[in-house]
């Protein structure tokens, strides 16, 4: 907040200050329809919208939403793999294991900052959170029961998560692709890590291959319905197409991610718990079965195994730090009337 | 094989480790997402360390031993931690200064173990210092923050240093390999580094208006001959649990 307000006593300068002007009465001539009309024709013609260009409520609310939720993801999903740090089976893996999650936490923080050039603060974002008013991806709210969940979350869930930032480097929003552009650049070493645990298990003992195989098991449909509702029952799924939010519909991702996993699963030597999945010629694709949506809508509405623990550990988190973070800013309030002093 | 430098090199690694991992419960924790990434890269550094140490030490020993059966296969009382490495976390306030107590102790010990006659633990120690001197200024830099921030974090931080003071003289007083290898040139006369350490806590602990513990105070000791807290036997099943389960495997 400090921040922010010096840098605008400092920028807006004689000039400054008469450009800002000329601009604000030149908008206010304008009207609302001149003005999408205008930032559509930016859209289309792929230039990136930036935090001081005009854009619709509805595009900046849009946005908010969907990049703090994307911001949460990555922090909550920290809970379900932090699960295991302690109980990582070799020292290398533990290594592993620490600097992925700990990416994780880095991607939040790029995403909550990209949040805050909509005008949101951290804080205010976080406590949406907290509130149980902003929502998170539903796959963090299953268990890691064994080893082989932190390989299979890597795969999968990471696997499914890079396709849709993937699509997300290019949305028309300047900050969120370009923070996409830097969290993609680690996701592919997330899967990788995620991948190369189930192959060890799954050459390993036939004990390893059964804890193998079962989290597959668990994991698959979770990761399918990563990608959301069916296309037609997406609320927001056409609005944010047209903004070029979102290049991809749900399904097509879905499909993307089948096709790439199938594959895969070839290497490890497991099966995926469908009986329905099989390849298709004519489409040039997988079919696969029918998600749970009765399970998904469960879920997503809080009734997951562990919707009630993953909110709690993170205001617990917070609740708990209030008193270091108020210590942290008392004290570079002191330093700073201190260094005041000094200089009067 | 020598026998006292494996030990040496063990408590070396059993110190790095056990607080790697007593950090890395942090992770997902935090008190503010910049503060978890920080304790989660102390962690991350003090795990790469000990897994040098432990590389080494499955070389002097040679045979099947490697770094995993090192840190997944040894019991309790074989292990050479200080005490303080073990305890739990407790708040932000004591691990701040667990951070800071061990981080300026391991500083010391690695710039003397600079010229070690021993290539390989001299090597480790120069790779190790970049990392460990800015533990010393971050943890330092909470130990004054909280200090001298508010009523509350100032009386978490002095309670911290009631609690943990007494876990701090261990550092200084050599265990038999310690001697043996600080005589052979390989190690380091560790009790020489307790002035220096003394008065680097004193300089930050005035800054964070904390008062100096007495000098005379009881201190614990047993952990770098194997006597640990009841901490460290829960530390280690929940560490060794998958390795102790499933014998022999890789993973
Ligand atoms: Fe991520
Ligand atoms: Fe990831």
């Amino acid at each position: 907040m400090k921040i922010q307000q010096n840098y605008k006593l400092t920028t807006v300068s004689a000039t400054a200050n008469n450009n800002y002007l000329w601009d604000k009465l030149k908008k206010r001539a304008m009207s609302v329809q001149e003005l999408e009309k205008i930032f559509q024709h930016k859209v289309d013609q792929e230039i990136k919208i930036e935090p001081k260009d005009w854009m619709p409520d509805a595009y900046r609310k849009t946005l908010v939403r969907q990049i703090s939720q994307h911001a949460h993801s990555e922090i909550v999903g920290m809970l379900p793999e932090g699960n295991w740090i302690s109980r990582a089976p070799s020292l290398k893996r533990k290594a592993i294991l620490l600097a992925k999650v700990q990416d994780e936490a880095g991607h939040g923080l790029y995403l909550y900052s990209a949040v805050e050039t909509l005008g949101t603060t951290r804080n205010q974002t976080i406590e949406d959170l907290h509130s149980g008013k902003a929502k998170y991806s539903s796959i963090f709210n299953y268990p890691t029961l064994t080893w082989a969940d932190i390989g299979a979350i890597g795969w999968l869930v990471d696997g499914a998560a890079i396709l849709n930032q993937v699509m997300l480097c290019r949305a028309s929003y300047g900050p969120y692709a370009r923070a996409m552009v830097r969290i993609c650049k680690e996701e592919s070493f997330h899967q990788r890590q995620g991948f190369e645990i189930l192959l060890v298990l799954s050459k390993g003992s036939p004990e390893q291959r059964a804890m193998c195989q079962d989290a597959i098991n668990r994991w698959w449909w979770p990761s399918l319905m990563m990608f959301g509702p069916k296309d037609g029952e997406s609320t927001h799924s056409d609005q944010s197409m047209t903004w070029k939010i979102k290049r991809k519909s749900n399904d097509e991702l879905r499909q993307q991610f089948v096709d790439m996993i199938v594959e895969q699963a070839k290497i490890l030597n497991v099966t995926l718990p469908d009986p329905a999945l099989k390849w298709n010629a004519e489409r040039g694709h997988y079919d696969f079965g029918e998600i749970d949506w009765v399970e998904f809508w469960n879920v997503v509405k809080g009734n997951g195994p562990c919707n009630k623990q993953r909110l709690e550990a993170r205001r617990k988190a917070w609740t708990e730090g209030a008193w270091v973070r108020d210590a942290a800013a008392a004290h570079a309030e002191k330093r700073k009337a201190r260094q005041q002093d000094k200089a009067a | 094989m020598n026998q006292t430098l494996i030990n040496y090199v063990l408590h070396l690694a059993d110190n790095t480790l056990i607080l790697s991992q007593r950090n890395s419960e942090w992770c997902g924790h935090g008190p503010v997402l910049e503060q978890d990434i920080a304790i989660t890269n102390i962690s991350l550094d003090l795990i790469g360390q000990a897994r040098s140490l432990y590389q080494y030490a499955a070389t002097l020993q040679g045979g099947n031993v490697t770094e995993d059966t090192l840190a997944y296969l040894r019991d309790e009382r074989a292990f050479k931690n200080c005490l303080l490495t073990e305890l739990p976390n407790g708040d932000w306030g004591q691990t701040i200064l667990r951070q800071f107590f061990f981080s300026t102790y391991q500083h010391l010990l690695y710039e003397k173990l600079l010229n070690s006659k021993d290539e390989t633990l001299a090597a480790i120690a120069e790779k190790s210092l970049k990392e460990v001197t800015y533990h010393v200024r971050w943890s330092s830099e909470w130990v004054i923050r909280l200090g001298d921030g508010t009523e509350e974090s100032h009386q978490r931080i002095a309670k911290a240093l009631k609690e943990l003071w007494s876990y701090t003289g261990e550092f200084f007083i050599p265990a038999d390999y310690e001697t043996a290898t600080a005589n052979e040139g390989t190690g380091v006369e560790i009790a020489a580094l307790q002035q220096p350490w003394l008065n680097k806590i004193q300089d930050v602990l005035q800054e964070a208006t904390l008062p100096m513990p007495e000098a005379k105070t009881y201190m614990h000791t047993g952990g770098k001959t194997g006597i640990h807290t009841e901490n460290l036997g829960y530390i280690l099943a929940e560490m060794q649990h998958l390795q102790r389960s499933y014998p022999g495997v890789e993973w």
